[in-house]
């Protein structure tokens, strides 16, 4: 689905963000980028988007340019980047809007996203009379409308308290379970790495690169219950020291 | 509704209060009418003039409104020229501070000189002292957008038009409200200084800033109160348009509207 060949990326500076980046990421897996501040994660997923160009290397997503593949592609942002002017159904429909979808179809496919995210009660409300958890779910709900097949999402939850944060995990793996969308999800959280992924990638920082990969074996579907066996733990624990590895690397 | 009644009711038993000083101290100190006049003799002359008053208001108001309509359209026309670049902005920028600092009482003859005195040449003063703050907060509003929001947008191949109508536009709508509550008060403004110049056709009957330098110039300081509480019932009334338009469009999405409700 995506694959990334010798991809560097500098802003001008004299060091760069990522150095040397080559990365394969089957369909149907749940990558997770995970490193500390300054690790070119970010910019990592940014560059799938299409949002930024390499100054090295290429990329391709389903075999295309990333900004030729956008129409597959779906972005969730680190905070949950909605419409102020713009009631929940309209700004879940935004997508399909701007897509030229037409009004009847676009409403009739809100209102399904927003009967799976539990919202249809706020359908009518404003983005400033909803809290961070809801406005987040209308973010989802936006990004799933438009069918894509490859999910981008930038720390979607770091803003969130540790227990909604779990929630949305779980929430994420059971909306996976039913749409079957490829995800490359950035966080430092390795609690959420480990729940969410087929496959954990670590970056370290000062240039960005690749430091390990992981792949995280757990059989899905995965509940809450997981988080307190002994397999995950373990796991947790490994991730954990290769991630400081990559911070003294 | 019931905090808007009393907020009203407060500011009119301040208005009591001074208008009871006003009159002790004509009684107090023996005041001659023509230096200050009493609160009931303006009173009367609101009354007795009410025609000519309400002909100098309508006159005025209809400079000034049309003023600001040309400024809006105007002001944002240029705001979206000035959206397309930097480098535009960076060239033409400082010559709308020039609008804002040239001092129109200055100039106003100039421009009667150029247009002939009239209605259009009042307008036309009010235009240009209401066009900078339309042009600067339309400009900021139009492009301090999100840039999450610009890269959502760029992730739905969203065109130049959708992304000027569905997100530049919108999201400067706020902003452009900032500018026009500014600009309506420097329209009324505008329209009685370009009035003091214009002169009328007809002696004694003109806009409110003709008015005001005739009834001043007869001593007729009862009238001239009653002429200045109108041009502030004016200015205030278009400034109170302008806020109610901004509640009614943005009070469900934008903060500074809710502001409006009074605390």
């Amino acid at each position: 689905m995506i694959q990334m060949t010798g991809v560097a990326k500098q802003f001008g500076g004299v060091r760069p963000v990522l150095e040397r980046v080559d990365l394969e990421i089957q369909k149907g897996e749940f990558v997770t980028l995970l490193g500390p501040s300054g690790c070119g994660k970010s910019t990592l997923l940014k560059l799938i988007a299409g949002l930024t160009a390499p100054s090295a290397g290429t990329i391709q997503v389903d075999g295309m340019t990333p900004g030729s593949a956008r129409e597959r592609v779906s972005f969730i942002f680190q905070d949950a980047t909605l419409l102020p002017w713009r009631n929940v159904v309209n700004n879940v429909s935004l997508g399909l809007e701007l897509e030229k979808v037409g009004h009847a179809r676009r409403n009739k496919r809100a209102d399904e996203l927003l009967e799976l995210v539990g919202l249809q009660h706020v359908s009518k409300a404003y983005p400033r009379e909803l809290s961070g958890g809801m406005k987040m779910r209308v973010s989802i709900a936006r990004a799933l409308a438009t069918n894509p097949r490859l999910l981008l999402m930038d720390e979607p939850f770091a803003a969130l308290d540790e227990l909604s944060r779990d929630r949305f995990n779980e929430e994420v793996l059971r909306l996976r379970e039913e749409q079957k969308w490829t995800a490359v999800f950035v966080t430092h959280s390795v609690a959420e790495a480990v729940f969410l992924s087929t496959r954990i990638v670590i970056l370290a920082p000062n240039p960005g690169r690749i430091h390990a990969m992981l792949p995280v074996d757990l059989p899905f579907p995965r509940t809450a219950a997981l988080r307190a066996t002994p397999e995950f733990d373990l796991l947790a624990a490994n991730v954990s020291r290769l991630l400081r590895g990559a911070i003294a690397a | 509704m019931k905090r808007w009644a009393a907020y009203i009711g407060n500011a009119a038993a301040v208005f009591a209060v001074l208008l009871i000083l006003w009159q002790a101290i004509i009684w107090i100190f023996h005041v001659a009418p023509y230096m200050l006049p009493a609160p009931s003799a303006v009173a009367a002359a609101l009354v007795t003039r009410r025609g000519l008053l309400l002909n100098a208001l309508s006159i005025t108001a209809e400079e000034a409104a049309g003023g600001l309509a040309a400024s809006i359209a105007v002001g944002i026309a240029v705001a979206l020229l000035f959206a397309q670049s930097r480098w535009l902005r960076r060239m033409l920028f400082p010559y709308t501070l020039l609008l804002q600092t040239v001092p129109i009482i200055a100039v106003a003859p100039l421009i009667l000189m150029w247009v002939g005195a009239g209605m259009p040449a009042v307008a036309l003063i009010a235009f240009i002292i209401s066009l900078a703050p339309i042009i600067a907060n339309t400009t900021q509003g139009l492009i301090s957008v999100d840039e999450n929001l610009v890269q959502l947008f760029l992730m739905h191949d969203a065109s130049p038009a959708q992304m000027l109508l569905k997100l530049r536009l919108p999201n400067a709508v706020p902003a452009l409200f900032v500018g026009i509550r500014i600009a309506s008060g420097l329209a009324v403004i505008g329209a009685i200084t370009g009035e003091l110049y214009t002169g009328s056709s007809r002696v004694g009957e003109g806009g409110l800033g003709y008015s005001i330098l005739y009834a001043s110039s007869q001593l007729q300081t009862a009238y001239l109160f009653a002429l200045v509480a109108a041009a502030t019932v004016l200015g205030f009334g278009f400034v109170f348009i302008v806020m109610f338009l901004e509640w009614h469009f943005l009070h469900r999405w934008h903060e500074s509207a809710r502001a409006l409700e009074v605390d």
